[in-house]
C-alpha cells in the first residue's frame, strides 16, 4: 500500500494504466478503430508519418482531444517528430504532461 | 437531390449556391448549418444520412453551402461570420425553414429567431486553435519554424492560410473572439445522446448508421412530438 499522504495532489493521481487506457481510446476516435485494435499497438507501434490518415489536422484534433480528456495543455513547443512517431512516444509524453499538471 | 438557391451578397447581388435537400413541400423544414471547414468534409455523409431518415418520418431538410465552402464558387477569403449568418438568414427565409439543425461551429451563426437543435457545439476560438496548431505540425514537418502566436498576429493583418483553409481577418478575428454559444432557442445535443464517438474527431470522413438514427429520431420526435418546435 502507497502512503496516502506521500501522493501528489490532482491530476497526477491518475495512474499510467488509466492514461493508457486515454490514449487508446482516444485514437479509436480519431483512426475510427475498434477497440480491440486498438488494444494491438505497443510502444512501437507508428503513428505520425507511420499512418497515412493521420495528417497534420487529424494530430492537431488527437492533441486538442489529450487536452480536453487528460487535463493537460500542450505548447506548441512540446510537439516534435519524436513524441508523435509512435504510441510509446506519445504515451511518455502524455504521462510526462500529466505529472507536471 | 441537388438545387441552387440566391445566396444575397453584400452590396444587393445574389450568388448560385448549392443546397442538397429532401424538399416534397411538407409543413415541417428543417435548415442544416454545417459545421466550418474540414469538419464539414467530416460530417457530410453523416448529415445526409439523417437528412435521408428525417425524410422517411415526413420532414423536409435542406444542407446549404455557405458561401465560400464547399461546391461555391466564392472566395472564403472574403467571407466572415457575419456574412455566413446573413447566408442563414436568407436560407431558412428562402427554405422556409421551420426549425435549424446547427452542427458544431454552424452554431456560431444562428439567428434567435428560430428554435431547433445544436449537435457539438464548439467555441470558434477552439477551431482557430486546431487549425493554427495543424499549420505549426505541417511546417515544423516542413523544416520551418512557426508559432501559433506569430501565425496569428500576422493573420490578424492580413489572413492566414491554415491547413488549405483561407481565413480572412475578419474571419479570424470574429472566430478568435468567439465562445461556445449559449443558444436559448436550441436544444443542446451532445455526443452522450447519439452514441459512440464524434466523427469530426475522425482523421477521414466516416459515416455511423446508429449514430444518424439516433440523431434522426432525436429530431423527428421533436419536431413531431413534444420538442422545441411547440
Amino acid at each position: 500500500m502507497t502512503d496516502q499522504s506521500a501522493l501528489p495532489k490532482n491530476n497526477s493521481l491518475r495512474s499510467r494504466a488509466s492514461i493508457d487506457s486515454d490514449l487508446r481510446s482516444i485514437l479509436c476516435d480519431v483512426l475510427g478503430l475498434d477497440v480491440d485494435e486498438v488494444e494491438t499497438f505497443d510502444a512501437d507501434t507508428g503513428l505520425f508519418g507511420h499512418l497515412p490518415e493521420l495528417d497534420s489536422m487529424a494530430v492537431a484534433g488527437l492533441l486538442t482531444e489529450m487536452e480536453d480528456r487528460l487535463a493537460i495543455m500542450i505548447e506548441d513547443d512540446d510537439v516534435d517528430g519524436e513524441m508523435l512517431e509512435t504510441f510509446g512516444g506519445l504515451l511518455a509524453f502524455a504521462e510526462a504532461k500529466v505529472a507536471e499538471s | 437531390m441537388f438545387a441552387v438557391w440566391p445566396c444575397p451578397l453584400p452590396g444587393g447581388e445574389t450568388a448560385e449556391e448549392n443546397v442538397r435537400l429532401f424538399d416534397a413541400g411538407r409543413a415541417q423544414r428543417l435548415l442544416v448549418i454545417p459545421p466550418l471547414f474540414d469538419e464539414h468534409n467530416k460530417l457530410r455523409h453523416q448529415l445526409v444520412e439523417v437528412m435521408r431518415r428525417l425524410d422517411m418520418s415526413d420532414i423536409d431538410s435542406f444542407l446549404f453551402d455557405l458561401p465560400g465552402c464547399n461546391e461555391s464558387t466564392l472566395l472564403l477569403s472574403k467571407q466572415s461570420l457575419a456574412s455566413w449568418r446573413n447566408a442563414v438568414e436568407a436560407a431558412i427565409s428562402h427554405f422556409r425553414a421551420t426549425h435549424v439543425l446547427a452542427v458544431r461551429g454552424g452554431g456560431l451563426l444562428v439567428p434567435d429567431t428560430i428554435s431547433g437543435w445544436l449537435y457539438g457545439p464548439v467555441a470558434g476560438k477552439q477551431l482557430l486553435r486546431s487549425m493554427l496548431r495543424a499549420r505549426v505540425i505541417s511546417s515544423r514537418e516542413a523544416g520551418t519554424e512557426e508559432s501559433a502566436e506569430t501565425l496569428s498576429e500576422i493573420a490578424r493583418s492580413g489572413g492566414i492560410t491554415l491547413a488549405g483553409w483561407t481565413i480572412g481577418q475578419d474571419m479570424f478575428a470574429e472566430l478568435e473572439a468567439s465562445e461556445k454559444p449559449v443558444p436559448e432557442n436550441l436544444v443542446i445535443i451532445e455526443q452522450s445522446s447519439v452514441g459512440g464517438s464524434p466523427l469530426w474527431l475522425r482523421a477521414e470522413p466516416d459515416y455511423d448508421a446508429a449514430q444518424a438514427d439516433a440523431l434522426a429520431a432525436l429530431i423527428a420526435d421533436g419536431i413531431l412530438g413534444t420538442g422545441p418546435s411547440e
